[in-house]
């Protein structure tokens, strides 16, 4: 244990009177409690902006009608994009959520620390690895020399998913106690079916919170959809496989880039959509994740 | 005698789907983890295959180089000459911008979470600060566009050069608002988020007995804070801004949003610019030749480059202080 204080310095400059050292203790204090204020401002000032915005094109019809297929014209909607942006994620958990908790269960389950530093400096790597990166690799090998699918894009979101997966699911498979485990051997249960029947169900709420957080994070992830699905018609479609799908980031992005107002009226509304989406996502994943830890580490 | 076999068939087949299971899991499980590495050597190798016309061509002199022009037709000057100058620059410049604001702030942020606020104002602001990550990047750039620049322009960039002028940073400026600077300001609301959260972690760390030390042998509760948190900490800060760093060098729509797209190297902050994730962002799905798509791999493999030192500079120190001091988690 190294001490960080040195007591041979003193922790107030020569000649400081009490009063300066109380007013500057003050002044910091101040600062910081001014800093946190301006982080929740932020927060407050893009929401309002956005809902503000985007309340007067929410309509019944905004969320069921197609765009129009003229430039900039008013009108239309958005629901060709919100029915590809829902397969588009969807596609990418059926694909990332089996390959998260596999790693989880080989990390928690069955690894020794020599083989876990690898697979774990991976994740960490692959969390850290920028989307623009993934989509370009996932351009290069499926896009290149082929066309846009949604399906590319569901591959580059997986690829964004599964660190964060396998992270969550890693923390709820620690806190399963362990005499749960060591009760069902004894019974004479094999591990598999110890893992299976046991193990998962007790952390199953966790996952599932986990999985609701990375499918907020991926609904959101724009760069992948420009890359991989971006060039598509004003028609509703969920033929994955086959072409580009219309989606929500991209319909922002393009929207927020163009200079006709109905444009941007049109990404305002998409954009409350989406943090509507990605903040319930988020608050009811907190909460479901504080109840989780709770009952678990009771 | 004709229940024997049945009792001996029964446990036979259970123990062999129990062996078969373990095997089949097992092997699941190595085959998923296996496959997180492979996809890692799978990005670097595609990306610097689909770069290697461009490597080949323009060699390292592509990293200071600030040509760009992707022209099809023969006969023009420079025509598919590439270097990616301009745009380290403007990620280099955006990043410093972001990391310069969000520091600061995220540091103060984490000593009020940890250290000042009452239980119940943290338990509530502490969760809204993490909600700041949550918000997609597209729609900060949505908003810097058609709220911030604005602003920007006819309020924060005037009183920036009216102040500063003399310093060659804050030229004039800008027409619209869009430029490094804006596009700098808005990558510090991303980073803010990350840094405030590891700090306020860092600093509930300290141990308690070091801060009521500091405070019963008569600091004040900053000079505690500067004397045994801060100073305690500093190598877990030093992580938290490399990660920080590691979020705003890959930004790429909001940057593309904000920064204009410009390709001229400028001292001041407020005219446009181009980072390597942006320019990946506008160009990659409509490339005009092969030379062009070559040459935007080259950046994604800067790019990368730049983002797994950085990650893993952030692991080496976390792994270092871990052994050593056990205060960081």
């Amino acid at each position: 244990m190294s001490v960080p204080l040195d007591p041979a310095r003193p922790l107030t400059a020569a000649g400081g009177n009490l009063r300066r050292r109380r007013r500057v203790d003050q002044m910091m204090r101040a600062i910081a409690t001014a800093a946190a204020v301006v982080a929740v401002a932020i927060l407050v000032i893009v929401i309002v902006t956005v809902a503000s915005n985007g309340a007067s094109q929410l309509s019944i019809g905004f969320l069921t009608k197609d765009p129009t297929a003229e430039l900039g014209a008013a009108g239309g909607g958005i629901a060709s994009a919100i029915v590809g942006s829902a397969m588009i994620v969807a596609v990418a958990t059926a694909m990332a959520l089996p390959i998260g908790v596999l790693i989880a269960i080989y990390l928690t389950e069955f690894s020794k620390p020599r083989t876990a530093r690898p697979i774990r400096l991976a994740l960490d790597l692959l969390n850290g690895m920028p989307s623009i990166v993934i989509a370009v690799f996932v351009y290069g090998l499926l896009v290149e020399g082929h066309q846009q699918t949604g399906f590319a894009a569901s591959f580059a979101l997986a690829i964004i998913m599964v660190p964060l997966l396998a992270r969550t699911t890693q923390e709820m498979l620690r806190l399963v106690p362990q005499e749960l485990r060591d009760a069902s051997h004894a019974l004479g249960i094999n591990r598999w079916r110890t893992i299976v029947g046991i193990v998962l169900p007790s952390a199953l709420g966790g996952i599932l919170t986990g999985t609701v957080l990375a499918v907020a994070r991926a609904a959101g992830e724009t760069a992948p959809v420009l890359l991989l699905s971006s060039i598509f018609g004003v028609g509703t479609t969920i033929n994955v496989f086959g072409t580009a799908l219309p989606n929500i980031p991209y319909t922002i992005f393009s929207d927020s880039e163009s200079s006709f107002p109905a444009d941007h009226a049109r990404a305002w509304g998409a954009a409350l959509v989406l943090i509507a989406f990605i903040l319930v996502g988020n608050l009811t994943a907190r909460a479901m994740l504080a109840r989780q830890r709770r009952i678990m580490s009771r | 005698m004709s229940a024997m076999p049945a009792a001996t068939g029964l446990p036979t087949r259970r123990r062999l789907g129990d062996r078969l299971g373990d095997r089949l899991l097992l092997g699941l499980a190595i085959l998923a983890s296996l496959t997180a590495v492979v996809v890692i050597a799978l990005i670097i190798y595609k990306l610097i295959d689909g770069a290697s016309a461009s490597i080949s061509t323009f060699g390292l002199g592509f990293l200071w180089h600030s040509t760009w022009n992707p022209a099809s037709s023969a006969g023009v000057a420079d025509a598919n000459v590439f270097g990616a100058g301009t745009l380290i620059f403007g990620t280099v410049v955006t990043s410093a911008i972001s990391l310069l604001i969000a520091v600061p702030l995220g540091v103060a942020i984490g000593v009020y979470l940890s250290l000042l606020a009452p239980g119940r104002v943290g338990a509530v602001i502490g969760p809204l600060v993490e909600l700041l990550a949550a918000i997609p990047s597209v729609i900060l750039g949505l908003w810097g566009i058609i709220i911030l620049a604005p602003v920007m322009r006819s309020t924060i960039e005037p009183a920036l050069h009216g102040a500063f002028g003399f310093i060659p940073i804050f030229g004039t400026p800008s027409a619209t608002g869009l430029g490094v600077f804006t596009a700098g300001v808005v990558l510090a609301i991303m980073v803010l988020p990350i840094i405030a959260s590891i700090s306020r972690d860092l600093f509930l760390s300290v141990p308690r007995e070091l801060k009521d030390g500091a405070l019963a042998l008569g600091a004040t509760r900053w000079e505690m804070i500067r004397g045994v948190v801060l100073d305690s900490t500093r190598p877990g800060l030093a992580a938290a801004t490399i990660l920080g760093l590691s979020r705003a060098l890959g930004e790429a729509i909001a940057v593309t949003q904000l920064m204009g797209a410009g390709s001229v190297l400028s001292k001041n902050l407020f005219t446009t610019g181009d980072s390597l994730a942006s320019r990946l962002a506008e160009q990659v799905t409509n490339p005009q030749s092969s030379q062009q798509l070559a040459a935007l791999f080259y950046c994604a493999v800067i790019l990368l480059a730049m983002e797994l030192v950085v990650n893993l500079a952030a692991q080496l120190i976390v792994r270092h202080f871990e052994r050593n001091q056990g205060v960081l988690r």
